[in-house]
């Protein structure tokens, strides 16, 4: 159905858009250091080199080492990967389960269904997430799957309540009433007719989720709930930094650094889609 | 309003009972048991049993959470497996710390919101208002942990403005606790600040497109005149629904920073409850907090429902 020229058009308005593109770049600029880390880090991230420990920037070593002489780039380098791929596959099961549920609460509007998993929503809504996770990872153990969980749990209500949202304005447009009139269920709408047309604000949301994913992990890593040793993580170095903070201040700025930037990256990527996906904001622009 | 009043409240209660229904089934699927916990690895099968008993843990399901829900009514939360106090009072204890840091942290992130929000919604598309969204960007970037470490290297360990951390308790002295209470409560009030002014400019942009404000520039008010008398009213709203949200954040949200921190508030009581595996205190916080928050958005919406007739007959 799409044709060439809108996409050319929409990838065109995409590198006019300030935000969009330095939101990119930088996003990608950590997802390559993470795609890289499989191949290829200037040092092993888990060797230690007490001899070379605490050490400041140089040009051996970038961002300098920590108390145990590890290379602190290296480690940021590793420490991608993990954070993005917890983050990453915690928003998948946000959206996975939250989707789903958000479409049938609005397909079967007013019902007792409905009544219920938004209900339900609120209660998840009031619940304080971050205690949450930090009991669920404390509990079951901590480590990289369980952190998964216990953020993924949390995306859930938000995309419910999001692809409801959407769904049930969807619902009382004409193109839909044509699909039931043709005798499509329910379901089979919600599938061909409804999901198409609130993908871009899943898209958006899902960027911005993203990035709350990764302080999150940043978060649970930094009280020893995260991945676990030798595998290196940005919360766990902050942690490790805590104590040095006066003694070597690197080793806390460049983790930080690499949080920073990731998440302001999948922001501005967030609300510069925001800005693509609106053809009103698009033409006004 | 009446009608209105009791609709809200029994929504009020049905969400605190399947919160706290929640809460209880979370901690009963929780592995571990408390009472061979308590006792160590060694122990005594018999003397497990009869702690178990004790604790009455052989109770039937339905009993037990009865019995919880008729303690909490009067306000016994039962007793600390690692402390051997009552919870009621541990919690009495960590509020004293936790609440003036939230409230302290609420009060400098509006402070600081609404000034920025304002001034980037008055002057839309200005290089103040460009700023003020740069640094909100940033603001919602950065870990909250994180700042609260470089506050402490620049503030506590360099400049030895502030400690660097730890709570020398109310008697100290007013000004004492206060000064204890700055740096975490800048730490946590960011990344809340920079949420509540994007809000606030958003919300303030969609007022001031109301034909109401044209009519009140029609009338001869200035621009400023306008938005003192008519748009910020208006605007407040979405803005007092985020500040309800976020004071429940805040007080949750501690849990991080007071450790940081080393201040002994609600959220390193739970988070030391977590690794003891002292579940009765982590029941316990958690339905705090959780009812923190449903009785604060009670609140919230029946300020707008009072300030806002039409609200009364539209929410369901």
């Amino acid at each position: 159905m799409t044709t060439a020229s809108p996409d050319r058009s929409f990838l065109r308005a995409a590198l006019g858009h300030p935000a969009f593109v330095i939101g990119l770049v930088l996003s990608a600029l950590f997802i390559a250091l993470a795609l890289v880390s499989f191949v290829w880090t200037p040092f092993d991230p888990t060797k230690l080199s007490i001899a070379n420990k605490l050490k400041t920037p140089t040009f051996e070593h970038w961002f300098g080492t920590d108390h145990f002489g590890r290379d602190m780039f290296s480690m940021i380098m590793v420490g991608a990967r993990v954070s993005i791929a917890v983050a990453f596959v915690a928003v998948g099961i946000g959206m996975l389960i939250g989707v789903p549920l958000g479409l049938y609460a609005a397909a079967r509007r007013g019902s007792l269904v409905d009544e219920i998993i938004m209900r339900g929503n609120d209660l998840a809504f009031a619940f304080p997430s971050l205690l949450l996770a930090i009991m669920i990872t404390a509990v079951f153990g901590p480590g990289a799957v369980n952190a998964i969980i216990a953020i993924g749990i949390f995306n859930v209500p938000v995309f419910a309540r999001l692809a409801r949202g959407a769904a049930l304005s969807l619902w009382t447009r004409d193109f839909v009433l044509a699909a039931r009139v043709a005798g499509k269920t329910k379901a089979r709408i919600s599938a061909e007719h409804i999901l198409p047309n609130i993908a871009n604000l899943l898209i958006v949301q899902g960027t911005i989720q993203f990035s709350l994913a990764i302080l999150a992990e940043a978060a649970l890593a930094y009280v020893g709930l995260g991945a676990q040793p030798p595998l290196p993580s940005w919360g766990r170095m902050l942690a490790d930094a805590q104590t040095l903070i006066s003694l070597a201040p690197h080793m806390a700025l460049f983790p930080g650094f690499a949080i920073i930037i990731t998440v302001l990256g999948l922001n501005l990527m967030g609300d510069g889609l925001r800005d693509l996906f609106d053809p009103k904001l698009r033409r006004g622009r | 309003m009446t009608a209105y009043l009791l609709r809200r409240l029994l929504s009020l209660s049905l969400s605190l009972v399947a919160a706290s229904l929640v809460i209880f089934l979370v901690m009963e699927v929780v592995p571990g048991d408390p009472a061979s916990f308590m006792m160590g690895i060694n122990a005594d099968p018999q003397a497990v049993a009869a702690l178990r008993t004790q604790l009455g843990l052989d109770e039937p399901l339905p009993v037990r959470y009865l019995g919880w829900v008729a303690g909490l009514l009067q306000g016994d939360f039962g007793i600390s497996y690692t402390y051997r106090v009552p919870v009621s009072e541990l919690i009495a204890e960590r509020v004293m710390i936790s609440l003036p840091l939230t409230l302290y942290a609420l009060a400098l992130s509006t402070l600081i919101a609404f000034p920025a929000g304002i001034l980037a919604a008055s002057r839309r598309n200005s290089a103040a208002d460009l700023s003020v969204m740069g640094a909100t960007q940033l603001g919602v970037a950065i870990p909250n942990f994180w700042f609260a470490m470089i506050l402490v290297l620049v503030f506590a360990i360099n400049l030895r403005w502030f400690s660097a951390g730890g709570f020398p308790g109310w008697d100290a002295g007013f000004f004492q606790a206060i000064k204890a209470l700055t740096l975490p409560a800048i730490a946590l009030a960011l990344p809340q600040a920079s949420i509540l002014a994007r809000v606030m400019r958003s919300s303030l942009i969609d007022t001031l497109n109301e034909d109401f404000m044209r009519t009140a520039r029609a009338k001869g008010l200035s621009r400023g005149q306008a938005l003192r008398r008519h748009a910020l009213r208006n605007a407040l709203i979405p803005v007092l629904t985020i500040i309800g949200l976020q004071f429940s954040f805040l007080l949750a949200g501690g849990i991080i920073i007071e450790n940081v921190f080393y201040l002994p508030g609600l959220g390193r009581l739970a988070f030391q409850a977590i690794t003891q595996r002292d579940l009765i205190v982590v029941r316990s916080v958690v339905i705090l907090l959780v009812f923190a928050v449903i009785v604060v958005t009670f609140l919230v919406d029946l300020a707008y429902a009072a300030a806002d007739p039409r609200l009364r007959r539209r929410r369901t």
